[in-house]
């Protein structure tokens, strides 16, 4: 009886490692940090991008929405997702806010010159610790805050499907 | 066009060809008389095509034949032909092609030189084999064509990784092949010989030499890895324990394993299910690696194309072997171990089975970890990373007591043992602790466990080297790589403890001082090479004893794919290594540096030569074994 | 004066020791950090954006006088665990560390079995 025991154990351990690894093989292996959702926003202070004044956590105002995009004029994604920052300027109640990372100051000003500025305010990440404050490890990456809240994280550049999930949590 | 069209029929005619195998191993495997030597010509006619498709392949790539879509993929035609050529194997679907030509190669050769074992043998090796063999062409041909046609014919290649553009990597993948792979004959000769119950000290000593064969080249192929990862990737460093690492070492454990216990089933007809399960072990931990580096479920380096569907292809495979074996092992398998009339405590076969034991929790150790995050992941959806902190803390404790059982295991004798050494091990053991605690104490880094971690080495080291001058050439091979493996264990402990870095920030004209090292960047240049553009750092270093070398290093910025890459300039001699890498600082006019000066890195690579070595001096002269 | 000087001397020590072993702890902490844009690489190793603004945070934090174990703290808040290589004791772990270990020992009485099975 022992000896049958074995075996049995042997071979449905082998069946349980099989349905494991099919199971992984179905799920994408793209690492988006979701720890970000519903936590409060860091505590922070930061220059603005042309003058010397500086913005806080503490500036951010209650019953407002803001988008806090993560963007750079050397990062190539972020031209691509610029169309859709701009369409989102359309909405008057949505605050955005710019954070350019590690660049020049030159180089960010062209960008914005030649792709327009749908900014209401940017702040300057030149060593990129606000942006790991942020929980962010790239450009470009987009917050969506609510009452000092990150109701919503993107990372990666945007696309049609994001703008319009941003446009209904804004409706609600 | 033409080479690929070649290529393509040829791997069918091969696939067609494993038909004809099958029927006429079944037919003459109940018949007596000699072996059918069809069975034979239709192995070699199969491995005739297999090598007709991939030099078609390698042809492919030469003409830049970008029609072929593995060709399109891989290559450029700015990227210079010993490139090309090993772009050959250097993508999925060509490597692919690699395992083939050794899986028909191996089972070729094993039909050769089996001529004096029994027939019945032969020909269920050879239907296992074919197996394996049937599995890969149905996976090559259906989901990883090396073959497969694109219309219209592009101008131009999607190129290789830079990365990839390197020599030692470029003869990495076939010699890890004819390791990975070779363990395939091993694999089905053990399910061959369990079913005929031929698992003997006869048995032993015949698969032995293939064992030593796949172990060498695993041996090698996995330092070639690692050379290539200190080389290329411009980070200092040999081995990360990245999963795909990990899965390289575990078959190379499972070997070494097996390796020892075919010494002892050839001595003492001891530990059948231990060599059964281990045969099996290797070879299934080799095609698990295949599957866990081209299915994506790893994040890597080393990580091939990731497509879930070749993915599940492989998992079915793999899975189906394994039940096939493990069927074949539950059912086959009468072996007790025989019941001596004298058993002692102390002896060589208590030591190899305690060899076992340690062997194994090493690999379930690198098993476990490289395996852990994926189970996690499915069953709670949590990610968490396993890297080196969890294997040095899992190892290193029981590598000291290893080690030490390495030293006194080999001079013990079969059955049982006088212990006539006792005062030159006590002696040499004191000898390492103390000078290892004067060295820890000196360095002032964390004392009791590299204090032990070093004189368990140093033990090893002392003991292995003064074995070579007691009985010279009885069990050689042993001494060998022994002596290798303790200078390993020895080499990257004191590399760790004595390397030393410098990260700093320097523009043209400017120098870092410490005291100790001066760096001065003189100046920048930059070129057009083939296929990248290049920029050069000019450093003068000069070391403590004022001695000044110039140093070169090098950024490399390829153009297809847009990638820019770190040649770090590398001074080695047999005392040290220094090593030197820049990097570009975004939107900066100013470059960051990283110097590190590391000790015997040279012998971490030879000491494992050594080892390698120790395995052929066992091929080409086994008379003086015990 | 004297003793004001003797004072400043010591404190000058001390912090330049704070700041050395500041330095070997930096080293420590982004070794065990992974690079999260790389494909494995510690933070320590690699030279991306990231992982260069990752050590200047780290080294901001010690000087704060942040411990080990907070800044892992602080990092797993908005990174999550994935961010360390050394995979830390919690209930998501112990089967990690502890498999192995089983493993031995019940190795190890496998074979004293059979040994004394033998033996008898």
């Amino acid at each position: 009886m022992k000896n049958k025991i074995v075996p049995f154990l042997v071979f449905f351990f082998f069946i349980f490692i099989f349905f494991v690894f099919y199971k992984s093989l179905n799920q994408t292996n793209i690492y988006t940090p979701n720890v970000n959702l519903n936590k409060n926003i860091p505590e922070f202070e930061a220059k603005i991008f042309k003058s010397n004044e500086s913005f806080s956590s503490k500036d951010f105002m209650l019953n407002e929405y803001y988008l806090i995009n993560i963007w750079a004029s050397w990062c190539a994604p972020c031209r691509l997702e610029h169309k859709y920052l701009l369409e989102l300027n359309d909405i008057n109640s949505l605050k955005m806010i710019g954070i350019n990372y590690k660049d020049l100051k030159l180089n960010a000003e062209n960008f914005l010159n030649d792709l327009g500025n749908p900014y209401d305010l940017i702040l300057s990440d030149d060593n990129g610790k606000l942006s790991i404050n942020w929980g962010a490890y790239g450009v470009p990456e987009t917050f969506i805050v609510f009452n000092n809240k990150i109701v919503k994280k993107y990372t990666g550049p945007l696309n049609e499907i994001n703008v319009q999930e941003i446009r209904k949590i804004l409706s609600q | 066009m033409l080479p690929s069209v070649i290529g393509k029929y040829s791997l069918i005619f091969g696939f067609l060809i494993s038909f004809p195998i099958f029927y006429y191993s079944f037919i003459d495997y109940k018949k007596s008389g000699n072996l059918n030597t069809k069975i034979i010509s239709f192995s070699f006619l199969q491995l005739l095509f297999i090598l007709i498709s991939f030099i078609s392949l390698i042809i492919s790539f030469v003409i830049s034949d970008f029609s072929n879509e593995t060709v399109f993929n891989n290559s450029h035609t700015t990227k210079p032909l010993f490139y090309k050529i090993a772009g050959t194997w250097g993508n999925h679907e060509g490597s692919l092609l690699l395992w083939l030509l050794v899986l028909t190669l191996f089972v070729f050769i094993f039909l050769l030189t089996s001529k004096k074992q029994i027939k019945s043998y032969r020909i269920l090796t050879t239907i296992f084999q074919q197996i394996i063999i049937f599995g890969f062409f149905v996976f090559v041909i259906k989901t990883s064509n090396p073959f497969s046609h694109i219309f219209p014919d592009p101008n131009e290649g999607l190129g290789l990784n830079p990365i990839l553009q390197d020599p030692a990597l470029a003869i990495h993948p076939p010699i890890l092949y004819l390791g990975y792979v070779g363990a395939s004959i091993i694999f089905s000769s053990a399910l061959s010989a369990t079913v005929l119950n031929y698992i003997s000290s006869s048995w032993a000593s015949h698969i032995k030499a293939w064992t030593y064969i796949s172990w060498i080249f695993l041996t090698l192929g996995i330092l070639l890895g690692s050379i290539w990862a200190y080389y290329e990737l411009g980070w200092g460093g040999f081995w990360f324990w990245d999963p795909v690492e990990n899965v390289s070492l575990m078959p190379w454990l499972a070997l070494t394993t097996l390796i020892h216990c075919l010494i002892v089933l050839e001595k003492r007809t001891l530990l059948k299910s231990w060599v059964i399960i281990l045969s099996i072990t290797t070879f299934t931990l080799s095609m698990s690696g295949t599957f866990l580096v081209r299915s994506g479920i790893l994040n890597s380096v080393h990580t091939f194309a990731n497509d879930p569907e070749r993915g599940i292809f492989i998992l079915l495979f793999l899975f189906s072997l394994i039940i096939l074996s493990l069927v074949i092992f539950f059912f086959f398998n009468k072996n007790q171990d025989k019941i001596t009339s004298n058993f002692f405590w102390l002896s060589k076969d208590t030591s190899l089975l305690i060899n076992n034991w340690f062997m194994m929790y090493f690999l379930s150790v690198v098993l476990i970890g490289t395996l852990y995050p994926i189970f996690l992941d499915v069953i709670s959806s949590e990610k968490i990373s396993v890297g080196p902190p969890f294997y040095h803390k899992l190892i290193a404790p029981f590598l000291l007591f290893f080690l030490v059982a390495m030293a006194i295991g080999p001079k013990l004798s079969w059955i049982k043992s006088k212990f006539v050494e006792k005062f030159s091990l006590i002696s040499f053991f004191g000898i390492s602790l103390l000078l290892s605690s004067y060295l820890v104490f000196k360095l002032n880094i964390d004392f009791l466990i590299n204090t032990l971690l070093l004189s368990t080495a140093f033990f090893l080291f002392l003991i292995t080297f003064k074995d070579f001058f007691i009985n010279k050439t009885k069990n050689i091979s042993q001494k060998i790589s022994h002596f290798g493996f303790a200078l390993f264990i020895l080499s990257v402990l004191l590399n760790n403890f004595l390397s030393s870095e410098i990260v700093t920030n320097l523009k043209v004209g400017e120098s870092y001082d410490d005291g100790k090292v001066k760096i001065y960047l003189e100046k920048v240049e930059k070129f057009k090479k083939q296929n990248y553009e290049s920029v050069i750092g000019y450093f003068d270093i000069t070391d403590q004893k004022n001695k000044t070398e110039k140093f070169k290093p090098e950024l490399r910025i390829y153009n297809q794919p847009v990638i820019i890459t770190s040649e770090a300039d590398i001074k080695t001699n047999l005392f040290y290594d220094k090593f030197l890498v820049i990097n570009v600082v975004q939107n900066q006019n100013y470059f960051n540096l990283r110097y590190q000066f590391k000790p015997l890195m040279s012998w971490i690579w030879i000491s494992v030569l050594i080892i390698s070595m120790g395995g052929l001096t066992n091929l080409l002269y086994s008379r003086n074994e015990k | 004066m004297k003793k004001i000087l003797i004072f400043l001397l010591l404190i000058n020590i001390s912090t330049a020791h704070g700041e050395i072993q500041n330095d070997k702890l930096k080293i420590e902490i982004t070794k065990n950090l992974r690079c999260l844009i790389c494909q494995g690489q510690s933070v320590y190793d690699s030279d991306s954006e990231f992982a260069n603004s990752l050590k200047l945070v780290v080294e901001d934090k010690l000087n704060e006088g942040m411990e080990e174990e907070e800044i892992y703290i602080f990092l797993k808040e908005k990174y999550g665990n994935w961010i360390l290589y050394d995979p830390e004791l919690s209930k998501n772990t112990y089967i990690l560390w502890i498999l192995p270990l089983l493993l031995f020992l019940f190795g190890g009485a496998i074979i004293i079995r059979k040994l004394n099975l033998k033996k008898n």
